[in-house]
């Protein structure tokens, strides 16, 4: 399909990671004769250590960036928000890993830094809008609100990162691929002639790139442990002890380090005592989850249960599921059928089809 | 959209007489200075020619004068290479903190070799005091470093006396005169220099292309290995349509010393004047001390320096947020630090630099841009209570 650009001329900043989708978001708009901005933000501290080799926001990457504004023709400007990232994303991340829980990153740099900082930074520009190189659409509900929908290539469909927009950032924000398939995409690069065309994606989380996390933490936080403690069954038996619950997700097999005679799997991670509870693969599977920080992307907390479809990883089927608003920030979801290895930590996002209701981050599993 | 450019501290359009002495040597007199034969020695010929020229900017003999690829390798050679061959008199240097980043970090890797580096701050004024420099001084103090005209601030420095008192005691002293070129004389002798940088493309020459002045019989250890390209001090083929641009720009900019820098004073003073009468909460850095006639270093209370830079860049107007080389880093100058101003506030720095082609006209743009620009910044900013 077409990309999904906006009918009047707009003066837009276009978010650009360096990878063939931003790249590809800015040029079309470009071409369609909107006066685009490209930004890339320099997230990574350079004092702290070198660079990872790919990923987005490299030094590579914003040379890559660079290049494509200057063939197509349009301004680009790096912003310096290693501060940023530092405090909201890279802190964040450290904080739940070592509190024993499994966080999503790229979430929280949406939320502060792409929808958050740069929104800001996009007034000062005199940008109307911001865009960006995500598979999600934009819609409008019968109330005249924005929507955020789900891509129309399932398979690349981001929507699940962006549940923390805020009513004013949808209605600012443009997805210009959210109606076109990552191969539309490519093919689009090539007949721009934009050298990123070919590019490999990267999936790895941008500054873990290419290691395991422990590995990072280890590596720049050596000073910053987490609580050592026991491996017990479910019924408090212990099998073995581990040196700190950070190295543990809910649904690990691998490395616990207990001969049982059977598979067990992390199924629970108290931090208070440090504990980290392996059982039967059967018991992964849960029903409720109580969720924080929910944000509702209509902006206005429902009145009463809201039935839909939830996601609780970024590749996880959406499960049929009602979810209860709680206390302010907070919400409980029930699931129709059991899901396996909810993991605190992780986002839990609401559908109602393909539209983005509600989400937040999953606290404890029951 | 207008284009108007008020960064030349950070580099000059190159001057149609400058190239057009250049041309020539790209096409016609292409040897190699190395080369016996005559086109070598058309190119040579161009080089001594203009080692003349760049000697009598700075007030020194032709011998004196090594060509290099610009100021930080000139920074390099003045201060690591310098050191390095006084080594066996001793290992302290002392710099300025307000230096370019060329010569800071030619003082750390000094560091790294086991020298010790005294570092002085410059005062409130954006001077650094020579008492200061003085009583940084050790018995085994071999080098001292302070740039003539700061990048930033364009805050003259005491160099005269600086040099003068590293004289009575026997320390070489080098000056970064990059800013200082074109703008004041720059005089490697009455400012008792033992070395001296300068950049072609600070003063209408091109990229690529610098000097050290090396006082005779002065001592450098060379950076790169090579030929016995100027006279055994650096090594690889010439440059030699650089050279002859740097040649032409140093005797242009020397025939004008009288008539450019009071020009560009004026329609400085038009610019800072005119920001001060037309915004509210602006900090002039270096007011109190003399500039260098084209910069003007200014602070708006409350706007982002970083933001301010990109807003204007997207209405036609090129100034700067502190020094080239850190374009792309929000944090807060060094130089600004140094003298004492609170990190919010060198923050909120943007600098002018105006040139020889700056115009009236084009100044005016800017007077009428500017205040409302700010003004958004600051209705933005979470920070700024009017």
């Amino acid at each position: 399909m077409k990309p999904d650009l906006p009918a009047s001329k707009r003066t837009i900043l276009v978010a650009m990671s360096g990878g063939v989708d931003s790249c590809v978001a800015a040029a079309l708009l470009h071409r369609a004769g909107h006066t685009v901005i490209g930004v890339t933000m320099k997230l990574w501290c350079y004092a702290e250590g070198p660079s990872p080799a790919r990923g987005c926001c490299t030094l590579d990457a914003i040379d890559d960036c660079r290049a494509v504004a200057r063939k197509i023709g349009f301004s680009h400007y790096v912003l310096d928000l290693e501060d940023d990232f530092r405090e909201h994303v890279i802190e964040d991340f450290v904080g739940e890993y070592l509190a024993g829980r499994t966080p999503n990153p790229c979430v929280q740099c949406n939320n502060w830094l792409k929808f958050g900082e740069l929104m800001r930074r996009a007034d000062l520009l005199e940008c109307d809008l911001v865009a960006t190189g995500h598979y999600a659409r934009r819609g409008v509900d019968a109330d005249g609100r924005a929507t955020l929908l789900r891509a129309v290539d399932g398979a690349k469909d981001q929507s699940y990162v962006l549940w923390g927009l805020t009513q004013e950032a949808i209605s600012r924000a443009l997805f210009p691929l959210g109606t076109m398939t990552k191969e539309e995409v490519r093919e689009a690069a090539r007949e721009l002639g934009l050298p990123v065309a070919d590019k490999k994606e990267s999936q790895d989380i941008c500054f873990v790139e290419g290691k395991r996390y422990v590995d990072f933490l280890r590596e720049r936080y050596p000073e910053r442990t987490s609580p050592a403690g026991e491996v017990q069954d479910a019924s408090g038996r212990t099998l073995g002890r581990h040196g700190g619950v950070h190295g543990f997700t809910v649904g690990q097999r691998r490395g616990l380090n207990v001969a049982a005679g059977r598979r067990l799997y992390v199924t629970r991670i108290e931090p208070e005592t440090g504990t980290v509870v392996v059982d039967d693969e059967a018991a992964l599977y849960q029903s409720e989850a109580g969720i924080s920080r929910v944000n509702y992307l209509s902006g206005e907390i429902p009145s009463g249960p809201v039935a839909g479809a939830a996601k609780i990883r970024y590749l996880h089927a959406p499960a049929a599921a009602v979810l209860r608003p709680g206390t302010p920030g907070t919400a409980r979801v029930r699931f129709q059928e059991p899901q396996r290895a909810m993991t605190p930590g992780q986002s839990l996002v609401l559908y109602d089809g393909d539209r983005v209701v509600a989400g937040g981050i999953i606290q404890d599993v029951s | 959209m207008p284009r108007i450019y008020l960064d030349h501290n950070a580099s000059t359009p190159v001057r149609a007489e400058v190239l057009d002495a250049m041309l020539p040597y790209f096409r016609e007199h292409y040897g190699n200075a190395s080369s016996a034969h005559a086109f070598g020695q058309e190119a040579k010929g161009a080089i001594e020619e203009a080692r003349a020229k760049v000697a009598a900017l700075v007030n020194a003999a032709p011998a004196e004068i090594v060509f290099t690829s610009g100021g930080t390798e000139s920074d390099n050679m003045g201060v690591f290479g310098a050191a390095r061959a006084l080594a066996g008199k001793g290992r302290h240097v002392v710099v300025s903190e307000i230096e370019h980043e060329a010569v800071r970090n030619a003082a750390g890797a000094l560091e790294a070799e086991g020298f010790t580096v005294t570092r002085v701050p410059a005062m409130a004024d954006g001077r650094v005091d020579p008492d200061a420099v003085a009583k940084a001084l050790r018995p085994d103090t071999v080098l001292v470093s302070v740039m003539a005209a700061n990048n930033e601030t364009g805050v003259l420095q005491p160099v005269a006396a600086i040099g003068s008192l590293c004289a009575e005691r026997g320390i070489a002293f080098h000056t970064d005169a990059v800013q200082a070129a074109g703008k004041i004389p720059v005089d490697a002798r009455a400012w008792q220099a033992t070395y001296l940088t300068i950049a072609a493309h600070k003063f209408y020459g091109p990229k690529g292309v610098g000097a050290l002045y090396v006082k005779r019989g002065a001592k450098t250890a060379p950076l790169l290995f090579g030929g016995e390209h100027e006279r055994g001090r650096r090594p690889g083929t010439e440059n030699v349509p650089g050279i002859v641009g740097m040649g032409a720009a140093a005797e242009l900019a020397r025939a004008e010393l009288d008539t450019a820098p009071p020009r560009m004073a004026a329609l400085r003073d038009r610019l800072e004047q005119g920001i001060l009468a037309r915004v509210p909460q602006v900090v002039v850095h270096g007011a109190g001390a003399p500039r260098a006639c084209n910069t003007s270093h200014l602070s708006f209370a409350g706007a982002e320096g970083e933001h301010l830079l990109l807003t204007l860049d997207q209405k036609g107007i090129a100034c700067s947020s502190g020094s080239a080389c850190k374009s792309g880093s929000s944090h807060p100058s060094g130089v600004l630090l140094s003298m004492g101003v609170p990190a919010l506030v060198a923050q909120a720095a943007v600098r002018w630099s105006v040139g020889r082609a700056t115009t009236e006209a084009e100044i005016d743009y800017v007077l009428e841009t500017v205040p409302a620009v700010v003004q958004k910044l600051r209705a933005a900013s979470p920070t700024f209570a009017a």
